[in-house]
């Protein structure tokens, strides 16, 4: 893992995008997370495994500043976001792309004015924005569907979009909430192709959730060729800036790499992931 | 849907108080706080204003025409037809111009703002505002708000002078007053406490009608089924609101102006 490697003394020690300190939350008496630590370092991507409600997209939206603890700290890009006021998180979240489960495009807006939105508030030129959305539609490869409408696209397409509006300012960590959600297997391929395509291209810090434990296997075990523009599998069999983490009934109980995940001895893991 | 005990019930009235006061408040702060929605503004405008003009000018055309029917019988009995246009232009100058405009904008406006917001909750497009850095309060409650309350403003003087035109309509077509008697009649008794008794509402009401719209639509839950929930519970609260304020309002207008 990054973390750990990074630690023996020869190396200056990643810098720290993310971190939760004993986190906690709970909605209704009952707790979501509980005492949630980890640490997510620049350039990794962190795969969240667990079984739905075990606190996945809650703990993003923590990340995000759109929820707070009820206890714990959360540092993200070195500000405290768990005590921030509203109107400073602002500021903080242009630095932070974040991609919902159901997308959450404006449905009233065009494609292009969806991707183009953040660059619109920041008051961007308009040939600047025009050329960033094409760049960013393009990645996304559907540069066609500039004067289209939410409603007009397909689920793939339109979690597609949602990865374009959330790349256009080239923010400095991203937060996918179940990308391939819902998705068949192709087109959830051609999503998380995209995702190792941001991580390896642009060097994105990232948090990943996901309850298909293929896309986080390939998320680790592929790499971005440029000059191929596709996916291949990586030369050493594991790529290094991906790591995992599970939650359990809102605990963490793994935090590691692919190879410590596949020789955990735990037996909720090995059953996870068999 | 749980059944909730009494105190557990206080303390959900209470929050839902200090939310919708800590909304009211944050989106009239707003207007003097950057960035400022003005485009957002004007769209606002020409939905809640220009939408509205057809159902406010046929309501206060009908009014009017009402008014001046019913009025004039009554009238009759003292051989006082004549004044029929006074009767007319006080009832809807000072008190049923505004509250009907904003009955009816509240059925159009307040329930637009609580489904579309409602349902931009539910599909988290607020919260993809917010992860966006975007304050959603600015975004889209500061220009519905203010939009409502001068758009209303406006709405109340056409309904103003609708219900006048309905009543001169019935005047001269069915009570057989001639022109100058109605709109003398009108005009003479008229004084500026009544006309700012009623140009004075449509601020209140305005600003009640956009803040209840939104918070309805940001406290939203429960998908299309809490969008449907709130949409009506939008338009019962904007205009239970209205008629309890306006009691207030003329109250108190009454007792600055003494008429």
């Amino acid at each position: 893992m990054i973390g750990e490697t990074s630690t023996n003394g020869h190396h200056p020690s990643p810098e720290v995008v993310i971190e939760f300190r004993d986190v906690e939350l709970g909605f209704d008496q009952h707790l979501v997370l509980r005492e949630v630590s980890f640490r997510l370092f620049r350039g990794e991507t962190k795969v969240l495994f667990g079984v739905a409600g075990s606190g996945k997209s809650v703990l993003l939206k923590l990340a995000m500043g759109l929820l707070k603890p009820d206890s714990g700290t959360i540092m993200v890009l070195g500000q405290e976001v768990s005590s921030m006021p509203e109107a400073e998180l602002f500021e903080l979240r242009r630095n932070i792309g974040m991609v919902f489960q159901e997308s959450a495009l404006f449905d009233s807006l065009t494609v292009e004015e969806n991707v183009a939105f953040r660059l619109i508030e920041e008051h961007t030129p308009p040939d600047e924005t025009r050329h960033r959305v094409e760049e960013a539609l393009s990645f996304v490869e559907l540069q066609h569907t500039m004067q289209k409408f939410p409603s007009q696209l397909s689920g793939g397409m339109r979690r597609r979009v949602a990865i374009a509006r959330a790349i256009v300012s080239h923010p400095e960590v991203i937060l996918y909430d179940s990308p391939t959600g819902g998705l068949d297997p192709i087109t959830s391929t051609t999503i998380v192709e995209l995702l190792v395509k941001q991580r390896d291209v642009y060097q994105t810090s990232a948090l990943m959730v996901t309850h298909r434990l293929q896309d986080g296997f390939i998320m680790a075990t592929h790499r971005y060729n440029q000059e191929k523009q596709q996916m291949e599998p990586v030369d050493h069999g594991v790529n290094t800036n991906t790591s995992f983490l599970i939650l359990r009934d809102g605990k963490v109980i793994f935090d590691g790499s692919a190879h410590e995940l596949r020789g955990s001895t735990d037996e909720y893991i090995k059953e996870y992931i068999s | 849907m749980p059944i909730l005990s009494p105190d557990e019930l206080a303390k959900e009235k209470v929050a839902a108080v200090q939310e919708y006061s800590l909304l009211a408040g944050h989106s009239v702060a707003n207007i003097f706080r950057q960035p400022r929605y003005l485009g957002d503004l004007l769209i606002q405008a020409d939905l809640i204003g220009v939408g509205s003009l057809p159902i406010v000018t046929l309501t206060g055309l009908s009014i009017g025409a009402v008014l001046a029917l019913q009025t004039s019988s009554t009238l009759q009995q003292f051989g006082s037809v004549s004044l029929t246009g006074q009767l007319v232009s006080f009832s809807m100058i000072k008190e049923i111009g505004p509250v009907l405009t904003s009955l009816m904008v509240a059925g159009r406006a307040a329930t637009g703002m609580a489904s579309e917001l409602g349902s931009m909750k539910v599909t988290e497009q607020i919260d993809a505002m917010r992860a966006l850095g975007t304050d959603p309060m600015k975004k889209l409650v500061t220009p519905r708000l203010f939009a409502t309350v001068i758009m209303l403003f406006f709405l109340t003087i056409i309904a103003d002078f609708m219900g006048l035109l309905g009543g001169y309509i019935v005047a001269i077509t069915l009570l057989g007053l001639t022109t100058q008697q109605y709109w003398t009649s009108a005009y003479q008794q008229l004084q500026f406490a009544d006309v700012f008794q009623g140009l004075s509402k449509p601020f209140f009401f305005g600003f009640i009608i956009a803040t209840v719209g939104c918070y309805y639509g940001f406290s939203t839950k429960g998908g299309t089924q809490g969008v449907g929930r709130s949409t009506t519970q939008a338009m019962v609260a904007s205009s239970v609101l209205i008629l309890i304020f306006d009691f207030f309002i003329t109250r108190l207008l009454i007792g600055v102006f003494g008429r």
